[in-house]
């Protein structure tokens, strides 16, 4: 079967945007052991905020994504337009060691018209009661000083053996203002 | 781009996991996902090598020549260790061992190693076979590791095999799915 579109959520000034299972025609458990998400176009309302996700566990079921421990970690590489500042690094801020906040995927997204964030988010096997949760995400954005393009790479797990069903997609800061995100089951 | 699920290989306390069949020329690329590969022993490295026909058409062994590059970035759940950067230990300059996806897979019961592998026209008599993969790993030191492999099997004979294992001990447990992409 390859990739299944499972649902495709549009961002309009939303708050967050959020998939759970059993509602809307959402399915995220054992039908599938990898899930992707596909971010097209994610641009923000409030300059200078970041883009990243959190999940609920099936203990927590409905609650604020804030309970799940992750840890992970965060590197770019960056350039500007005036063709400046290239390189490769580590982006401590933007990792967790065991920390509930939303994961970043970017961080200071810049807001004009035509710039976003747009990438993809790999879940592995998030129905498993025995391990953690693996992620892998990588993506492109512009980064607010100096018109950076961004190239993120975030890696990591999710540190709870509790199978998690509800997956939750915001900006730090003011709303996501547009964007598409796709969800897909991997069979 | 399609994914067509070829196979489907689960561990149970398996020394390797070879898939012999459907490594062809009906895809020219193929990805392989890894989902939760447990080691039976601790701080082990899941690796990867591949069987091609020699020119008479024989089969020569899980021994093909890679040249590789290894990078990975780090951060321990203690909030150490934070960083990104080449790993010399783990690239091949044509050598013929399997090749490490990652390093040092802890094996407490809720640890594993999970990735993509993706193997560029296996079939082909003309290139070297390009390889790429991103595994994401609980490590024994309980570090979270995102590590990058890539490289190229060094030989113009067509692959149709490959075996995945840990460099050290049985695969306790875990799946690997082979898909062809079109």
């Amino acid at each position: 079967m390859g990739l299944t579109l499972i649902k495709a959520l549009t961002a309009s000034g939303s708050a967050s945007l959020a998939f759970v299972d059993g509602a809307s025609d959402v399915v995220f458990d054992n039908t599938y052991n990898e899930y992707q998400f596909h971010f097209v176009n994610i641009h923000a309302a409030t300059d200078e905020s970041a883009f990243g996700f959190q999940v609920n566990a099936t203990d927590d079921a409905g609650g604020g994504y804030d309970t799940s421990p992750i840890t992970s970690t965060h590197f770019k590489a960056e350039h500007n337009e005036a063709g400046a500042g290239g390189g490769l690094g580590y982006t401590g801020g933007n990792d967790q060691a065991q920390g509930t906040a939303y994961q970043r995927f970017t961080n200071s997204q810049q807001i004009d018209t035509d710039e976003a964030f747009s990438g993809t988010l790999t879940i592995y096997d998030p129905s498993s009661t025995t391990y953690v949760k693996h992620f892998t995400a990588t993506g492109n954005y512009v980064h607010h000083s100096g018109h950076y393009s961004q190239n993120i790479f975030v890696a990591g797990y999710i540190n709870d053996t509790t199978a998690i069903d509800e997956i939750s997609f915001k900006m730090e800061s003011g709303n996501i203002d547009e964007g598409t995100i796709y969800m897909y089951g991997v069979s | 781009m399609a994914l067509t699920l070829i196979s489907t290989s689960t561990a149970s306390a398996s020394a390797t996991l070879d898939i012999t069949s459907g490594i062809d020329d009906t895809y020219s690329v193929y990805e392989f996902h890894f989902v939760n590969m447990h080691p039976a022993t601790n701080q082990v490295d899941f690796t990867f090598q591949v069987n091609a026909h020699d020119g008479s058409s024989q089969l020569t062994g899980f021994n093909e020549t890679i040249q590789s590059t290894t990078f990975q970035s780090q951060h321990g759940e203690g909030d150490g260790g934070a960083t990104v950067g080449y790993y010399t230990a783990y690239d091949q300059g044509n050598g013929t061992a399997y090749q490490a996806l990652n390093y040092e897979t802890g094996y407490d019961a809720d640890q594993s190693v999970s990735g993509i592998l993706t193997l560029y026209d296996p079939s082909d008599t003309t290139f070297a076979k390009h390889f790429q993969a991103r595994t994401q790993t609980a490590q024994g030191d309980d570090f979270s590791v995102d590590w990058y492999t890539g490289g190229y099997i060094n030989t113009t004979n067509a692959i149709t095999q490959i075996s995945f294992k840990f460099d050290s001990g049985n695969i306790d447990a875990g799946t690997i799915k082979m898909f062809g992409v079109s």
